[in-house]
């Protein structure tokens, strides 16, 4: 079970989380501009890098935010979390 | 119940007897112990609270209470309490009292700034643990860190008890309030039963 | 009986206490303190056990936890009864009855043994190549008989009444072993005052210092050093020690689980306290001090009953006062050999001869061995042994330079082996740790660490006691350093100790027997000799993960412990090439076997999972309800009547809506309340419909779309205020449309000014359905108007009952009048009862879920999971109406423009009529156009929903079929095992198409 560092409440376990897929990836402000291709690209096609990895998470059972997470997807430790909104940071240093 | 019975009785469909569990009687069957004992809590009034900055303090001056801002504590103020659930949530505690008067206070205090007040006093129950193994007995279904270093006297949380969310707070170093939906009080409450066992 | 083969004093037993067992029902006695393995050495017992593939005898082989044979079930009872515990873990108490397994008829004549006498035809991967043919053979006739004859202990026949708990735990440096290393990383991390877990798996701390003879610490014996260091760390308060607790598993961000055995050594367990406990630590630092596992050497005949590993030999006479035999043979490839030597000789045991596979044994150990007058013979290996049930004698083979030389056979009742030590690795692997190969030690020891641990001692390849202690206090230091930034004071250790060396032995050990009939064992649990794994390597297996499930070495319960530095060596050997470039396989979880109980803990039956309950179940489970299932929530699935069975009950519930009133518990429904400025907006762009215009006190059906255009859940939503939403959800819904929810509000809109709030719990929902509803509500309500002037179908209103707040809903999915009454659940019960008397004299009836879904299929009202399936659109399932075209956007609108969202052969919603009535569908049934089709015939749909309707007299079904709204009319068919059913394709709607009964 991991520990996931909630902005808000600090370090809990994984138990109290939800995984929210990947961060940093905005509703366009109208849809109905995009074509379908660019729709389709919006909904479904996500970057699953081997490495570090920008994620949203929801501490569900705790204060029901949601907030973003790089974590190492070959390791599973994190790297930072941070609140929903703050620019992805700027991580090059491997995870421990 | 055997095959015999299944052949001979009526078509159940998809569907069993159940007779439930009683909450009332549960608590009514309850020891109390030297190590951890288990009470449950009268009725009291609770409202959720949540707004932007500007409405924050004038809830708190009409409920009595100000409204924590530090994450995970609550502040009391003679039986009423309020508790820190998210950056943007509180719930507001008045045992014993009914939640018409004070939903009005609040609503009066805050019009015109934007907020959310909801009464949900009838949506949980709570439960007093108490004793020395209090935390011991908690622990068997609940991953924090308990210690008082960790979870100190005034600090509140949601969080999950086995497979029921529940709000968690610590009154005194030997006392919990255990707050929980009421659907799933009685397997919250049974569970913390069996691990009083032997506590 | 005491034991012939007791010593005269001395060991950790208490003499003063005789405990009586049973073993395969012969009764014994052993002491206090022992384990079932040493009280039966001590009574001169090694047969313990038949060997799993050839059911050759086999005896005790270790004193811990890599016992690969003798392996036994014990239990009071069958509800009390556990296969397969390793008797070198079993405590002995009074009373005890414990058997051998996987003999028949018994332990000494076991028929079962002729599979030795034909184990030429049962090489490695036999029945890979033996049972291929015919198929069908596999599971009616091989697998059964392989099953019966190969297998270990037996399953209990009753369900386990022993109670499990689990529990959370925290500290900042668990220490797991409690040997040398250990218990000088607990000193250092205790004196340095941060939170010490020390765990050990056995009955009592000490590791190695249990079994030592002459060894002392700081000028104190060792077991006097043990006993001082125990009682400093039981003295601090910040340390907790937990024997008879095995740590198990390492899981990711240091998480330890530990199965601590609470009961299991008591003859009469209190009651109040669980078997087993699973504890699961969080630890911010880890000291690994596991120890090492003596390595046996592989030899021919080395499984006979009576050949063990030296050191546990040693342990039985110096721990247990048990020793291993009259007489013994020392086979050995190191000095450890000789330390069992001298203490079985100082015990009492002959000691006929020490044969050494070195050249030159020159160590401190071997020295002493000469000066005591024992017989050591160099460059000489054990070829064979001989006896039957027991060992009785050993051959010991010269080795010369290029050949064998001279062969002797040597009597003796016990043959110790040693091939050195292997560094206990598994937790450090199971954390995803780097093991590096030691060349000097010929094993693996730890590398490099992912996660926050190091390990200390034996288990890194420190076997000398001084050099584990010095090492256990420098990690335990380092731990509290790094979890606290704490600091040990400094502190040395005076150990003295004969020095062990660095020799030791891997793979098979040289013989002159026919190669093709020699049987040397590298895994004794998984009955593989050092033949089966060479035979791999010759049908051309090179990695050693696939020899190993091509030979089953290293497999099962045993995970190696004995067998995988050995089997290494062969493989080593036979591709010529260097072991480190033939990889490890992994070590999994758990360590020792696990009981399911532990995983299990108190969530068994009716503590299983949440069975949530309403405000109303006890009246309805009073009234003799039959519930279901709905998510974890327990709902009246109908109310029968005396005899009736379902289909009656429902029938009854039925025409008591249709034709006067029936009352029925909607409190499951998720409700959500949507409070703030910006309310309205929100709800605008999180359901289809429009909502800026619907007036406060009206309801409206709302129909929420993922993102991808599908119908995700639909709900009444009441306009409570121009800043308030009262919404509900379906009720497996609820949780996953708030979550939905609060996802775009915080992600996406925070700018908006609403919040949500789950009301689910707080209302009772008490739905009043048919044409006499008003009639029952009417005198029970203050300040609601529910005439149908004042209070118009959907519509809400605020008042009171019984003096309680309520919020009312003219809304019906029944298709009759009908009202919701939400009160607060704690009033539930009370304000439902009062309805349930008011509607006395008009006949009121209770009714269940099968009702509902029935009432409403007539209807054509779909339930969002069952006529939707996660791609249905709105307009698939009739719902085009509630989509509000005029609105810019709303979740799912983007996704309902692409072309294949209004394809005209997309499936639709319609409803079928059997041709003959009283059929009805199953639901699930395929719905094909012509049944004498070629295979695969095409499929158009399916049926969604299917009953019996009382109104109608008939049978009704909901179904989506493919272009189906341009079918209708049409006759299809629904082909089943037995028949074809024929239907005609109609509208949804079977009953009160225009709606008119709403305003009765």
């Amino acid at each position: 079970m991991l520990i996931i560092n909630c902005p808000y409440c600090g370090e809990r376990p994984e138990i109290e989380f939800r995984y929210g897929g990947e961060a940093h990836i905005a509703r366009p402000a109208d849809p109905s501009a995009l074509s379908d291709a660019e729709w389709t690209d919006f909904l479904y096609n996500r970057t699953n890098p081997k490495g570090k990895h920008a994620e949203r998470w929801r501490h569900i059972h705790g204060c029901g935010r949601y907030f973003n997470a790089v974590r190492d997807t070959v390791s599973d430790f994190f790297v930072t979390t941070y609140k929903t909104g703050e620019a992805r940071p700027d991580i090059e240093e491997s995870a421990r | 119940m055997s095959e015999a019975a299944r052949v001979s009785g009526p078509d159940l469909g998809h569907g069993h007897p159940y007779p439930g569990v009683s909450l009332a009687a549960l608590a009514e069957g309850s020891k109390p112990s030297a190590s951890a004992s288990l009470k449950l809590l009268p009725a009291t009034a609770r409202l959720v609270f949540r707004g932007r900055e500007a409405a924050i303090g004038p809830a708190g001056e009409a409920f009595g209470v100000a409204l924590p801002r530090e994450a995970c504590r609550f502040n009391t103020n003679g039986t009423r309490s309020v508790l820190w659930l998210g950056p943007d949530e509180w719930i507001l505690l008045a045992p014993g009292e009914g939640p018409a008067p004070l939903f009005a206070a609040i609503e009066t205090a805050t019009a015109g700034l934007p907020h959310a007040l909801v009464d949900v006093s009838s949506r949980s129950v709570a439960f007093d643990l108490s004793g020395p193994k209090a935390g011991f007995v908690l622990n068997q279904g609940n991953p924090l860190d308990l210690s008082l270093d960790a979870f100190p006297v005034g600090m509140c949380t949601r969080t999950v008890f086995a497979k029921s969310e529940i709000v968690l707070r610590r009154t005194a170093p030997d006392s919990f309030v255990v707050d929980v939906w009421r659907s799933f009080a009685p397997y919250v409450w049974q569970l913390l039963e069996e691990a009083r066992r032997g506590a | 009986m005491t034991g012939a083969f007791r010593t005269a004093s001395g060991g950790r037993i208490d003499r003063s206490k005789p405990v009586a067992f049973t073993f395969d029902g012969q009764h014994l006695s052993g002491f206090s303190g022992d384990t079932l393995a040493s009280a039966l050495i001590a009574n001169g017992i090694h047969l313990t056990g038949r060997s799993f593939k050839y059911h050759r005898p086999r005896g005790i082989l270790s004193a811990g936890t890599d016992e690969p044979n003798a392996l036994v079930g014990v239990g009071r009872d069958e509800a009390h009864y556990a296969p397969n515990l390793r008797a070198t873990q079993v405590e002995l108490y009074e009373g005890l009855k414990a058997e051998s397994q996987n003999r028949w008829p018994s332990l000494k004549f076991d028929a079962g043994a002729v599979n030795d006498l034909a184990s030429p035809l049962l090489p490695s991967g036999f029945y890979y190549k033996t049972f291929m043919w015919p198929a069908k053979a596999w599971t009616k006739f091989y697998e059964p008989k392989i099953r019966a004859m190969a297998g270990l202990g037996r399953a209990p026949e009753a369900p386990d009444a022993d109670r499990y708990s689990q529990h959370y735990a925290h500290c900042d440096v668990l220490v797991v072993g409690s040997g040398p290393a250990g218990l000088a990383a607990a000193l250092a991390a205790a004196a340095s005052g941060v939170k010490v877990m020390l765990v050990d798996e056995q009955p009592e701390m000490g590791g190695s210092l249990l079994a030592s003879r002459d060894a002392s610490i700081d000028g104190k014996p060792a077991q006097q050093w043990l006993a001082d260091a125990l009682a400093e760390l039981s003295a601090a308060d910040n340390v907790t020690l937990m024997t008879r607790t095995t740590a198990f598993g390492y899981f990711p961000h240091n998480m330890i689980a530990l199965a601590e055995r609470v009961t299991e050594h008591v003859a009469v367990p209190d009651p109040e306290l669980p078997r087993e406990r699973l504890w699961q630590v969080r630890a911010k630092e880890v000291v690994l001090a596991t120890g090492a596992l003596e390595r046996p050497l592989v030899f021919p005949d080395n499984d006979r009953p009576g050949v063990m590993l030296a050191d546990s030999g040693r342990t039985y006479a110096n721990r247990y006062g048990a020793k291993p035999g009259k007489r013994a043979v020392i086979f050995t490839a190191c000095d450890a050999g000789y330390r069992s030597a001298l203490d079985l000789a100082a015990a009492g045991v002959e000691i006929a001869a020490i044969a050494d596979l070195r050249r030159n044994p020159a160590g401190e150990l071997p020295a002493k061995a000469l000066a005591a007058g024992i017989e050591v013979r160099p460059s000489t290996a054990v070829t064979g042994t001989s006896g039957r049930l027991r060992v009785s004698g050993a051959a010991l083979t010269k080795m010369g330079e290029y050949d064998f030389g001279a062969t002797q056979q040597i009597a003796c009742d016990v043959l110790l082996m040693s091939g050195g030590f292997t560094p206990s690795v598994h937790l450090f692997s199971q954390s995803r740790g780097k093991l590096a190969f030691d060349p000097v030690l010929n094993c693996y020891v730890p590398g490099t660490s992912v996660e926050r641990e190091r390990s200390a001692g034996a288990s890194r390849g420190l076997f000398e006691l001084g050099a584990a202690l010095e090492d256990g206090y420098a990690k335990g230091a380092d731990a509290a350093k790094a979890a606290k930034g704490a600091k040990a004071p400094a502190r040395a250790f005076a150990a003295q100790a004969p020095r062990l060396g660095t020799d030791g032995h891997i793979g098979a050990t040289p013989h002159n027997r026919n190669p093709a009939f020699a049987k040397a064992f590298v895994d004794w649990q998984n009955d593989v000799t050092a033949k089966d794994i060479k035979l791999a390597t010759r049908e051309g297996f090179r990695s050693i993960e696939h020899i190993k499930r091509y030979t089953t070495t290293g497999m099962a319960t045993d995970q190696g412990k004995t067998s995988n530095m050995n089997a290494l060596g062969i493989v080593s050997d036979a591709l010529k090439t260097p072991v480190p470039q033939i990889g490890l396989t992994t070590f999994r979880p758990p360590f020792t076997p696990t009981t399911f109980g532990i995983f299990a803990g108190a969530a068994r039956g009716e503590l299983f999972d949440p069975a949530r309950q309403t405000a109303i179940h006890g009246w309805a489970a009073e009234q003799g309800a039959i519930f279901e299932d709905v998510g974890n929530w327990k709902r009246a699935l109908y109310f029968p009547r005396g005899n009736e069975g379902m289909h009656e009950a429902v029938a009854r519930e039925c025409r008591a809506v249709r034709s006067a009133v029936g009352i029925f518990d909607a409190s499951t429904l998720g409700k959500i309340e949507i409070v703030g400025p910006d309310a309205a907006e929100f709800m605008n762009r999180m359901y289809t419909n429009a909502w800026a215009k619907l007036e406060p006190g009206r309801l409206r059906y709302g129909v929420m779309l993922r993102e991808d255009g599908f119908v995700m859940d639909d709900g009444v939503v009441g306009r409570m205020a121009p800043d308030r939403f009262h919404v509900t959800t379906t009720t497996g819904g609820a949780p996953r449309v708030l979550a939905h929810m609060e996802d775009y509000l915080q992600t996406e809109w925070p700018d908006l000014d609403v919040w949500l709030t789950s009301t689910t719990e707080q209302w009772s929902v008490i739905a009043v359905q048919g044409p006499l509803a008003r009639q029952v509500l009417r005198p029970l309500l203050e300040g609601i108007d529910l005439s149908k002037e004042a209070m118009p179908h959907m519509s809400v209103r605020e008042g009171t009952i019984l003096g309680i707040p309520t919020r009312v809903f003219s809304v019906s999915f029944t298709g009759e009048l009908g009202f919701e009454v939400n009160v607060p659940s704690e009033h539930g019960r009370k304000v439902w009862e009062a309805i349930y008397a008011s509607g006395q004299k008009f006949g009121i009836t209770p009714y269940g879920t099968e009702t509902m879904h029935v009432l409403r299929a007539e209807k054509g009202y779909i339930i969002v999971g069952q006529e939707t399936d996660g791609t249905a659109t709105p307009d698939d399932v009739n719902l085009g109406w509630a989509v509000g075209k005029a609105k810019k956007d709303f979740v799912g609108k983007r996704a309902l423009a692409r072309a294949s969202m209004s394809a005209p052969d997309r499936k639709q919603l319609v409803g079928l009529f059997t041709v003959e009535p009283q059929t009805v569908l199953e639901e699930g049934a395929q719905v094909v156009a012509d049944p004498k089709a070629p295979v695969p015939v095409p499929m158009l749909g399916h049926v969604t929903s299917s009953y019996h309707s009382s109104v109608l007299g008939r049978s009704i079904a909901l179904a989506v079929i493919k272009g189906g709204r341009g079918r209708i009319g049409q006759k299809l068919f629904v082909p089943m095992p037995d028949r074809v059913i024929e239907v005609e394709v109609t509208e949804p709607v079977f009953y009160d198409p225009k709606g008119e009964r709403f305003d009765v």
